[in-house]
């Protein structure tokens, strides 16, 4: 695991992909999962969507991504569930790559959602009436631009509109400092030991 | 006097440190992997320069992309396959963690192999970097799908920093009726509810109608809590659970079992705990389910018209709802009995196990599958094929006009390799019926193992209680 760039405040334009349930098949199929690499996965990303012929990566243009407003997008605006089904980090990977920073969303399918933080990128719930809205402006203006402040917990966008989100502090820490999990948690080493020792008295049918 | 949950109670006997805003580390204590998400993540432990902590208690299986071919080797028909199953084997033997490979006798789904090994134990922790890990929880384990990342995390501390689910009950009252299993009261559930009907919770599943399900079928129903978005399923283990653990070759035994025992006796949710939400299904009310659409959450009894977006008051999933009957091509207003099908397939660590096989063998026996229909069983793993075949189960899918095919994941996903084809309408027991989910353009209808077994009979979609009456 290694540590991210460190994400406290981004501005970016934002693209709005309203389908609920869009699961990680959709985000990238199986198929394209060629390699066994977490690199260049952009190319794959709603790759069903994103392409009328994925053999000869044709482009579909009616998919939102291929228009030239929405090309440089780095905040996706998104439907209920957003993420759900199959667990494979190679999602985030894929929009990671493509230079997705932020999603914002209803909710997201829960691995999913972990999987965002640890590879930095901030998913951000809001009410659904708060998302729909951000849609809107995206769709009366392509190509706007919206900012997020992490420390501030807020979205804002040109429009005035100003939204507070909520995040766990660890979440939040994580992705602000760009930590890495493992060497946070191997600080707390001599707590893990004394814990183990005790649990093998406990549950000793546990450890082989 | 305690008032604490089954999950309340497994959490904090594995809480290790408070983290603060609700989050905690939480010890791990089973890690599972296979090759198309694990390999990656030892691979990446490696090139960090760190080693896996404990690997006696981490497992290792080659499922997803494996051939199901007899005779098969590390060769698949996915482009680039060959590669994860050789570097997943090779990190996995440089790491010194237990491996089931592709000819071992014990070879299978990750999920199934798991519980028929004995590995999962009521009241552990286990997680594994697939998201149908939640099937243990029929076992009365905490076990939850992770990212490769977090997979590494674990791999490397024996530990995970996990935020403090919300707690769910969801209480099927009652007894099933003739012909409804397992599959249909968890499609009913989300059905009901939606595919994000559970997010955010851990979501515990009582009442008669699961005390009485064998473990088999517990794991079945477990295993697509994550397809109601929950963060994982669970059931309080008993004498049935009980039995089933003992004397599996990973199970404890002698004066451990006993000890064992008595501890897990101690793992069920206190009389007065407090759920943030509960969910009564009276059981009595469940017909065989069948989805029609492209998310689980479209799905319907069996005998019951395919809804119309027209009733439906939200635009989204009136927009979800109308995208879906076209990429299906079924109609609304009108049943999904009747309608013809080119393929059924059981398999996947939903409907594989050799209770799953039983029930569908027996409806299938003596019988021949409709004209045309391509019919598939890929048993859970390699332990259910050889108790499948000394049962004779083997040779009623053959006569049957079945393919019978080494234990995989196999084609409940498309990953390139084996698919159903642009079109077809295929008739599962699998988890998943998203778009392209089992080949480019596939429809797929996700039942139960009995649903799938007579509508292949009749080479269209059958209500499996009425089979009878139609022969």
């Amino acid at each position: 695991m290694s540590a991210n760039t460190p994400l406290d405040q981004h501005t970016g334009v934002a693209v709005p992909l309203m389908r609920i349930n869009i699961d990680t098949d959709a985000i990238i199929p199986s198929r394209e999962m060629k390699r066994v690499s977490k690199e260049g996965l952009g190319e794959a990303l709603f790759a069903n969507w994103r392409y009328a012929d994925v053999t000869t990566r044709r482009e579909n243009p009616d998919f939102i991504l291929n228009q030239d407003a929405y090309r440089q997008a780095s905040i996706l605006v998104a439907g209920d569930n957003f993420g759900c089904g199959s667990s494979r980090e190679h999602a985030v990977w894929a929009l990671k790559d493509f230079g997705i920073r932020v999603i914002v969303a209803p909710s997201f399918g829960s691995i999913f959602y972990g999987n965002c933080v640890l590879n930095g990128i901030l998913p951000i719930r809001l009410a659904q009436s708060h998302v729909e809205a951000l849609a809107a402006e995206i769709e009366a203006q392509p190509g706007v631009r919206f900012s997020v402040d992490l420390v501030k917990q807020q979205l804002s966008t040109p429009a005035g509109k100003l939204a507070e989100f909520d995040i766990s502090a660890a979440d939040k820490r994580m992705l602000v400092e760009g930590l890495d999990g493992i060497a946070l948690t191997q600080q707390r080493d001599a707590e893990i030991v004394s814990f183990i020792a005790a649990d093998r008295e406990q549950r000793p049918w546990v450890y082989r | 006097m305690s008032h604490a949950t089954l999950v309340e109670k497994i959490w904090a006997q594995h809480r290790i440190a408070d983290l603060g805003g609700g989050s905690a580390l939480l010890l791990i204590d089973r890690v599972f992997l296979h090759e198309r998400t694990g390999g990656i993540a030892l691979q990446g432990l490696a090139a960090a320069g760190r080693a896996v902590r404990r690997p006696q208690q981490v497992f290792c299986t080659m499922d997803h992309i494996v051939d199901t071919f007899p005779g098969r080797g590390d060769a698949t028909r996915m482009p680039g396959g060959t590669a994860f199953i050789t570097s997943t084997r090779a990190a996995a033997l440089e790491a010194g963690v237990n491996l089931f490979d592709i000819n071992d006798p014990n070879q299978g789904i990750v999920h199934v192999v798991s519980a028929e090994q004995g590995i999962t134990l009521p009241g552990l922790t286990q997680v594994c970097p697939d998201s149908h890990t939640c099937t243990l929880g029929g076992l009365g384990a905490l076990a939850w799908g992770i990212g490769s990342t977090e997979a590494e995390h674990a791999l490397a501390t024996t530990t995970l920093p996990i935020l403090r689910p919300k707690q769910m009950r969801v209480n099927f009252l009652g007894r099933l009726g003739r012909g409804v299993t397992a599959k249909d009261m968890i499609l009913k559930l989300i059905g009901l509810h939606g595919a994000s009907g559970g997010v955010g919770y851990a979501v515990e599943f009582a009442g008669a109608a699961v005390t009485s399900l064998p473990v088999e079928a517990r794991l079945t129903l477990c295993n697509m809590a994550v397809e109601f978005g929950a963060w994982t399923g669970i059931i309080a283990p008993d004498d049935a659970t009980f039995e089933y653990v003992s004397g599996r070759p990973y199970a404890p035994d002698g004066v451990l079992w006993q000890r064992a025992v008595d501890h897990w006796r101690s793992l069920a949710s206190d009389a007065g705990a407090a759920f943030d939400r509960e969910i009564d299904i009276q059981a009595e009310t469940i017909a065989p389910q069948i989805t029609w659409g492209t998310s689980p959450q479209h799905s319907i009894s069996i005998d019951e018209p395919v809804p119309d977006p027209q009733s439906q008051p939200d635009e989204k999933r009136r927009a979800a709802m109308s995208r879906a009957l076209a990429y299906m091509a079924v109609e609304p207003g009108r049943p999904l009995v009747g309608i013809p099908i080119d393929a059924a397939f059981i398999g996947s660590c939903t409907n594989a196990r050799l209770s799953d096989l039983r029930a569908a063998a027996a409806i299938l026996k003596g019988q021949r599958v409709a004209t045309g229909i391509k019919a598939i069983c890929v048993p859970g793993s390699s332990r259910v094929k050889q108790a499948a075949e000394l049962e004779g189960l083997h040779q009623v899918f053959i006569d049957a006009g079945f393919e019978w095919r080494e234990s995989g994941c196999s084609m409940c996903f498309f990953a390139g390799g084996e698919s159903f084809g642009q079109g077809e309408r295929v008739i599962t027991t699998t988890n998943r019926n998203f778009e392209n989910r089992q080949g480019p353009g596939t429809r797929s209808h996700l039942a139960s193992p009995a649903t799938v077994a007579a509508s292949a009979l009749k080479g269209q979609i059958t209500d499996v209680r009425r089979l009878g009456r139609q022969r």
